[in-house]
């Protein structure tokens, strides 16, 4: 008897303790997207969605094109219909129109999608028409491991209007196999009296880019470039100056606001550290690909990604689609930081402050809200909670073209991405990278502020002008510092200080 | 007799024509004396700000318009050069007369979006096979897109490739339809072609030549999506043209009331100048 009930004890207690295995498995079989992992347990899971009844209702979402989030969208879309008997309906909107496309409605009182993507810094826009996150979402477990920038970026005021999806951040890709190669570290320091390494400041960066720029040095018969950046006008070009502009005029010592000064509400944008980035990337264009000044995000992606460059620096797609099996560069690449500077702009004193500074840029992400004019609220919200559950999110990360990046604690952790196949010196330089960012104290936030695409398009038009040599880098900028002044004059100063205050309370650690 | 009631059977075609026509004409003049925006999303009434900010503070629509008009005149132009050659040419009784025909058509048949994205191809600089048969050739890679003016002639080529075509078949149903006697007398008289073709067959198509270079020229007016698609105005601003920053101000910048102001100035403009276009085509193609 003893020896039966000690057998059924010890069944008891494998079943207990394997028992998310064995979903797991019953999952995976169905769905093979999570073969990785199974399915993870939590209030989203596959199991706790296949609980859900939503036979007869229609959920209808608008994301953008395939692949980037438009794969992932239309795949977790085929699984929530599967699992909950809902039907799905996914439109597929280029990036340019999803504003539009969910603006048009929402200023008509109208809800034809029950949820929208768009980018996170349409959140000061899209908030009143969208329905804050239920408080039952927000307090589950899968949300309580979101790192606080990116709580921080789908909220407003404490609120939160977006579901997050993802996590995007710009941040520096190089050429491992370039930097440290013994043989090219002594060619460099023969020809130019310096250091090859991970470039720490904008002007290494541009002098190595500059070096190995057109000409053959990874032996596969095709010339090399220096970097592929996105310089595209009207295509994300405008985050990519702020990202080279924020180590010259990101100052801790002058808190208080980056794109405008809050207290005034003057732009920025043309002061000497704006100015001095600008010519920086005017100089770059000597050291892209053929046609470099023309390259989209997806470009870039690609030009780096397929081993063109030596350097890029914008969002993780490009990485990650250089770290999968199928890339040719495959382990040849590193991450860090993004560049900084050896001397920062003090709008206070109006002098350069000596010394390095670096300023990670939390650029915008994918973000995602409800209607609030939808009358499938619940079941939208359980799709962007099945969306990005565990399983699910770690899938979707390891994949590029998805466009899916870190956001959550657990995604810094090395196992993650050496489970995937990365190098483990790659993968702590990778998760290091990110979690220096999240940890720095000197951070730009996207402007989300009403008119932000106004402000953004006037930056970008200026900006592609210096690029294409249209004007000079300074009558550019100050092109666009006039456009700002008049964007802000119709907006409103106070609008725009009052939601641009939300913004630097973040940047300038308060929140 | 009363035939009152035959007013009744005008209303069907008068209501399509206020609904299609007016009505939107109408409601874009109100949308441009409004301030609707993103952050004001609402009819306000703003009087003629909007007209004023263009007159005043806008260079860069003018520039895009006087960019429009380099673009469109000289895709016209070539377009009808080319077109005429290509219409005399199988006029002509040439073998495989047919098969000209229809392979001239090819390009219109196609959709000028995925054929743009064929071209951008093309002539992507590091990527594309124009670059790459150059390069063989000894010939340094051409910045097709991203030189300011150099980007402007690869519009150009696009769009005489997409639309020569058009000219071709109008023109070439003008050749088909002239009367025979001209050219009948043309040849008693011993005239060489070269003269034949001046004072009888390009006179006698001065009717249908201005028909189709107006029809032409409003639509190369519109151009957009070979913009969008092959350069997206840029490099800078350098191919930018009307139609493409009026999408850019009322759909990625969500400015409704300024671009309802753009594009119904731009409707006028058209209107005036190609009306005296045609006036002056009229007066110089057509001899009495």
């Amino acid at each position: 008897m003893k020896t039966i009930k000690t057998c059924v004890t010890a069944l008891i207690s494998a079943l207990l303790v394997f028992s998310p295995v064995a979903y797991a498995d019953k999952w995976s079989d169905q769905f093979p997207h999570i073969k990785a992992t199974g399915d993870i347990p939590g209030d989203c899971s596959y199991e706790s969605m296949s609980k859900k009844n939503y036979k007869g209702k229609t959920l209808k979402i608008n994301t953008h094109a395939v692949p980037v989030m438009g794969e992932p969208t239309a795949l977790h879309a085929e699984q929530f219909a599967k699992l909950t008997g809902a039907k799905v309906d996914v439109t597929h909107t280029p990036a340019g129109d999803l504003y539009a496309k969910a603006m048009v409605p929402f200023q008509a009182g109208q809800a034809p999608y029950d949820i929208v993507f768009g980018f996170s810094n349409f959140i000061n826009d899209w908030r009143r028409y969208l329905e804050p996150v239920p408080k039952k979402y927000v307090e589950m477990k899968q949300m309580k491991d979101v790192t606080p920038s990116h709580i921080g970026v789908a909220s407003w005021d404490g609120v939160m209007y977006q579901f997050p999806v993802d996590g995007d951040r710009h941040y520096l890709k190089y050429r491992k196999d370039v930097i440290d190669n013994p043989e090219y570290q002594k060619q460099y320091k023969e020809a130019t009296g310096k250091e090859l390494k991970v470039p720490t400041t904008w002007k290494e960066y541009g002098e190595m880019a500059a070096y190995f720029n057109g000409w053959d040095w990874d032996g596969d018969g095709e010339k090399e470039y220096g970097s592929a950046e996105v310089m595209k006008k009207d295509d994300l070009m405008y985050a990519a100056f702020y990202s080279r502009s924020a180590a010259y005029s990101k100052n801790p010592k002058t808190p208080g606001g980056f794109f405008f000064d809050l207290e005034t509400m003057k732009p920025l944008i043309n002061n000497p550290g704006f100015v001095e980035a600008l010519t920086d990337w005017v100089a770059a264009t000597k050291y892209v690909p053929p046609g470099g000044i023309n390259f989209g995000l997806g470009d870039e992606i690609g030009s780096f990604g397929g081993g063109q460059t030596l350097f890029s620096f914008s969002w993780d797609d490009a990485f990650v689609a250089a770290m999968q099996p199928d890339s040719p560069i495959n382990n040849k690449v590193g991450a860090a930081q993004l560049p900084g500077a050896m001397k920062v702009w003090n709008r206070k004193t109006n002098s350069w402050d000596e010394g390095f500074n670096q300023a990670p840029f939390f650029v915008w992400g994918w973000a995602v809200g409800v209607a609030k004019k939808s009358k499938e609220k619940e079941m939208a919200f359980d799709y962007l909670c099945f969306f990005a559950n565990e399983a699910n999110h770690q899938a979707d990360i390891g994949i590029g073209r998805f466009g899916v990046n870190p956001f959550r604690n657990d995604d810094f952790k090395v196992d993650v991405w050496t489970q995937i196949g990365w190098d483990k010196d790659i993968a702590q330089s990778y998760v290091d990278t990110l979690a220096q960012m999240e940890q720095s104290k000197n951070r730009v936030f996207p402007l989300r502020v009403p008119g932000t695409f106004e402000f953004n398009a006037a930056l970008a038009t200026a900006a592609a002008k210096a690029l294409a040599g249209q004007l000079s880098p300074q009558a550019a900028l100050d092109e666009a510092a006039k456009q700002w002044e008049d964007i802000l004059n119709r907006v409103g100063k106070d609008n725009v200080r009052k939601a641009y205050a939300v913004g630097v309370a973040m940047e300038d650690n308060k929140q | 007799m009363n035939f009152k009631h035959k007013f009744v059977f005008l209303f069907p075609g008068l209501f399509v024509l206020i609904g299609i026509l007016i009505f939107p004409i109408i409601f874009t003049i109100r949308l441009s004396l409004s301030g609707w925006n993103s952050y004001t999303p609402e009819m306000n009434f703003i009087g003629i700000t909007n007209y004023i900010r263009l007159f005043t503070d806008d260079p860069r629509f003018w520039e895009s318009f006087f960019r429009l008009s380099f673009l469109s005149v000289t895709t016209v132009i070539l377009q009808y050069v080319i077109g005429f050659a290509l219409a005399m040419m199988v006029w002509r009784e040439i073998k495989f007369k047919r098969f000209f025909r229809v392979i001239f058509l090819v390009p219109m048949m196609t959709t000028p979006v995925i054929m743009t994205v064929i071209w951008r191809t093309f002539f992507h600089e590091s990527l594309g096979p124009v670059n790459d048969l150059l390069g063989g050739l000894g010939v340094k890679p051409i910045l097709w897109l991203s030189d300011p003016v150099i980007a402007k002639f690869t519009v150009i080529i696009v769009e005489v490739w997409q639309w020569t075509p058009f000219m071709f078949l109008l023109l070439l149903a003008g050749l088909l339809s002239l009367p025979k006697e001209p050219f009948l007398a043309a040849a008693i008289d011993g005239a060489s072609p070269f003269r034949k073709f001046v004072y009888v067959t390009f006179p006698l198509m001065a009717p249908i030549s201005i028909g189709a270079i107006i029809i032409r020229l409003i639509e190369a007016s519109k151009i957009m999506d070979t913009v969008f698609v092959l350069t997206s105005g840029g490099p800078g601003t350098a191919t930018e043209t009307s139609s493409f920053y009026i999408y850019i101000k009322g759909l990625r910048e969500f400015q409704m009331g300024y671009a309802a102001t753009l594009s119904f100035t731009y409707l006028v403009i058209m209107i005036i100048s190609l009306t005296i276009i045609a006036k002056v085509l009229t007066k110089l193609m057509i001899k009495e």
